[in-house]
């Protein structure tokens, strides 16, 4: 390994470190700005809209997360749990009434302002109701939005179901937003930030398909969290979110022509022995931990359907500037939690085939039913589809009792060990990989 | 007329035959009939019945049926429905069937009907989306184009073209259903002893197994029968169950419920068959339209719903006190989040308004009761004491 010094060296870490500092800077100072806040959730954000009023997003999935890896959420969990929700649920939504009860302090230690407006946009999770009425009853004086997106059923977007999206945020969405903001809808500002997007989701696409290089150059998956974070939060449509995709491009493709290996927080790996596509989302309150053991056996997730929940573009869907409420429509509606089984498996089988990875891997999580209910089944699709071995492993996003570290380095262990018999046997066969 | 306990012995048959023999046999007695299974919680199914179909209510394998491949379909913290419907369809039990419909209630049912689809059971598997606006021109135009889905999917098998008329016919039929049904809880709220909280069950799911008309005939038997006096009043406390809208309790809990001394008055198990509060018109020159207005106006509440604007724990509350219930057992399926996410909010409200309420988890195969009964026992003697 290098020395990790080097690691965090890299302008693009810097660029984004600067947008999520300001970021938290100006929520804190939020009411004193005279901004709007908006809670609303990751998957199907309608942040390019948020951003035209000149409102300020805030997302409870990331508190949760971001608590998740400050060790606080187990804390947070109990206290939910105290005050009524079951062990059972969804530990996303018990981390952030936790936070909440205990003054809504984010990630930077200052305190979060409260919503002016609760945006529900719900997309791919059944869940996000629930924690809505949560929120609703907690902070009962905030305008309340709902954007509801239909599920993939068919396997496609219908004309129908972009209309049913376009009338929510024509008489639902954007007069809310209005009131709240106190600012008409600007179609033009819209326009312009949707153009912004599109240039952040070329560099995000090229950057993600550098991956198919041999040795892959990124980690899509543990480094792929980081990288994701701009285009599907707050800043897509802003400037420094195309900034912070053209530098980042720059960089992978310069590690592309250097044949570098991805960047671990123990510096850069040597060896890439193993490429994985892995489903799921990632447990936070191990997070290193977790990924150590992943470098450590020099195996590089190689493309990661996580990274996609904030928006599936390495298909060929792009906003379009021109229709700006049809194109947040469709976009609200292609994130991959709101896609059916069928599409996920066959999405999961090309990741396999194109990337040519050597293994796919599940991170089963306690809390997530609308990725987890389903996983055994798309394990066995892909094993039968691709032939490569499949792993499965179980954990939880921020509730620390479920993630057992002996547990799952053990079935990782022999999961790689099958992975490099496999390679033996190929080789042994004549087959290249 | 049949006797109650005849009426009852065949419902018991009917609302536990995962084989769904009844429904498959009427299947073979005409042409171009369809069968058309749907999940819990609420189906339109007067659509499926103008299309000469009939919808099946699949509630869950229960304790009656010995899971062995569903368990390689769910992880272990996945409730317990879904692997039983699982089994059903990969075992012989759900074969004939046509289509298959998964209503928008979470995400694990929203999943099965992509295992539904990956494994290719029935002609058709389609997750039918509820609209979470309730405005006719937006939500109302939404949920008009998923019955249409419906009505097309069953076209396409049978080429039966729905008729205002056919549908008036069948929205008439589910009229009295739900009337009669209504008919009997009010009956039960004032004399809970005459019919039993599991013989209520029975009927009721007997009925989404069965032709309508025939469920009709049933019920307006029981309604005479339970119209005069039978079984003998206990000093029960009367309860209000909430929280088991989608996976199905199962009858040794209900048992145990009323043995510890709580007369269930008021429960959301068949909730689907209540859906609709109220008739819904049945002499329309549109009755798509008739029936979108209703799910727009006149549904209940669940978990699966969004309520912002009126909040689940006020109508459950309201609930309460119309059945005149001494008080709310919170009752829902392990890992259920749409119930127990529910749950801390809504005994929020009953704390409120002064109405007692306990606790409980179970999964449908659950065997042991021990501890309900002691539970529901200790609850109920509480409620007498202070009174
Ligand atoms: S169920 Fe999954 S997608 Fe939904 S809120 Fe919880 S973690 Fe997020
Ligand atoms: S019991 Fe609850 S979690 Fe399970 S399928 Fe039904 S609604 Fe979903």
């Amino acid at each position: 390994m290098a020395n990790p010094k080097e690691a965090v060296k890299e302008k693009s870490m810097v660029i984004q470190k600067d947008m999520l500092a300001k970021q938290f800077h100006d929520l804190s100072k939020a009411k004193e700005l005279g901004k709007k806040v908006v809670y609303t959730f990751v998957p199907g954000n309608l942040i390019e809209l948020i951003l035209s009023f000149d409102m300020l997003p805030v997302y409870p999935e990331i508190n949760a997360l971001q608590s998740g890896m400050r060790k606080k959420s187990g804390g947070f969990i109990k206290d939910a749990e105290k005050m009524g929700h079951s062990e059972d649920v969804c530990t996303y939504v018990k981390c952030d009434v936790g936070m909440m009860l205990n003054g809504n302090i984010g990630p930077t230690g200052e305190k979060l302002p409260d919503p002016d407006l609760l945006l529900l946009s719900y997309t791919g999770c059944f869940t996000f109701l629930k924690w809505f009425e949560n929120l609703n009853r907690l902070y009962p004086n905030a305008e309340v939005a709902m954007l509801h997106t239909p599920y993939q059923e068919d396997g496609k977007i219908t004309k129908d179901q972009i209309e049913y999206m376009v009338k929510q945020l024509k008489e639902e969405v954007i007069p809310k937003m209005e009131k709240v903001s106190g600012k008409k809808f600007d179609q033009s500002r819209l326009t312009k930030l949707l153009e912004n997007s599109v240039k952040a989701e070329d560099y995000w696409v090229k950057i993600l398909e550098m991956a198919k290089n041999k040795p892959s150059p990124i980690d899509a998956y543990f480094a792929g969290v980081y990288y994701m974070g701009p285009i599907n939060t707050a800043f897509r449509g802003s400037d420094e979110c195309v900034a912070y995709y053209k530098e980042l491009h720059r960089e992978v493709a310069d590690r592309v022509k250097n044949k570098l290996l991805p960047v671990t927080p123990e510096g850069e790996m040597k060896e890439e022995r193993f490429r994985l596509v892995v489903e799921g989302p990632p447990n936070w309150t191990n997070f290193r931990e977790f990924w150590k053991i992943f470098y450590d056996m020099g195996a590089v997730i190689v493309a990661s359907t996580y990274t996609k929940v904030g928006g599936l573009y390495d298909t060929g869907y792009r906003q379009d500037p021109k229709e700006p409420l049809e194109s947040l429509a469709t976009y609200c509606m292609g994130c991959y939690t709101n896609m059916n089984l069928p599409q996920r498996v066959e999405l999961i089988e090309k990741y396999v085939k194109e990337y040519k990875a050597d293994g796919f891997l599940i991170n089963s999580i306690k809390s997530c039913n609308s990725f987890s209910a389903g996983q055994l089944m798309i394990m066995r699709e892909i094993e039968q589809r691709t032939g490569v071995p499949v792993g499965f492993i179980e954990s939880d996003l921020v509730d620390p009792r479920y993630f057992s570290y002996a547990n799952i380095k053990n079935r990782l262990e022999s999961y790689f060990q099958m992975l490099a018999q496999r390679k033996i046997i190929l080789k042994n066969e004549g087959v290249t990989v | 007329m049949n006797s109650l306990e005849n009426i009852l012995r065949q419902c018991e048959e009917l609302a536990f035959d995962l084989n769904f023999t009844r429904a498959k046999k009427w299947k073979a007695e005409g042409k171009g009939r369809v069968l058309v299974g749907y999940l819990p919680i609420y189906i339109p199914r007067e659509i499926i019945h103008a299309a000469n179909g009939l919808p099946v209510g699949i509630m869950g394998a229960g304790d009656r049926k010995q899971i062995i491949k569903g368990d390689a379909y769910y992880q272990s913290y996945i409730c317990h429905l879904p692997r039983g419907i699982i089994e059903m369809a990969l075992d012989t039990n759900l074969e004939n069937f046509d289509g298959f419909l998964f209503p928008a209630i979470c995400d694990c049912v929203r999943n099965l009907s992509g295992m539904f689809k990956l494994t290719k059971k029935g002609k058709f598997q389609r997750y039918f989306d509820y609209p979470q606006n309730f405005e006719p021109q937006i939500g109302g135009t939404f949920y008009k184009q998923e019955l249409e889905k419906v009505m097309d999917d069953i076209y396409k098998i049978n080429g039966v073209k729905v008729t205002a008329e056919a549908l008036n016919k069948a929205i008439k039929l589910y009229n009295k259903n739900n009337q009669l049904i209504e008919k009997i809880y009010s009956i039960r709220q004032e004399f809970p002893w005459r019919l039993s909280a599991v013989e209520t069950y029975h009927l009721l799911r007997a009925g989404i197994t069965i032709p309508v008309e025939e469920h009709n005939e049933m019920l307006e038997q029981v309604v005479v029968h339970i119209s005069k006096e039978r079984g003998e009043p206990m000093d029960n406390i009367r309860v209000l169950v909430t929280g088991s809208f989608c996976e199905q309790p199962p009858i040794g809990m209900l048992k145990s419920i009323e043995m510890a001394g709580c007369y269930i008055v008021e429960d959301d198990f068949m909730l689907g068959s209540r859906w609709i509060q109220g008739n819904i018109k049945d002499n329309t020159a549109d009755p798509l339209e008739a029936l979108t207005d209703a799910y727009l106006n006149q549904s209940t509440f669940a978990s699966c719903y969004y309520d912002v604007g009126n909040p689940k724990g006020k109508r459950l509350v309201e609930l309460a006190k119309k059945r005149n219930a001494d008080g709310i057992v919170f009752c829902a399926a392990s890992f259920c989040d749409p119930a127990l996410l529910d749950r801390p909010q809504m005994q929020q409200e009953c704390d409120a308004a002064g109405i007692p309420h306990i606790n409980f988890q179970f999964h449908e195969n659950t065997g042991q009761f021990k501890v309900i009964k002691e539970q529901a026992g200790t609850f109920s003697d509480s409620i007498k004491l202070w009174a």
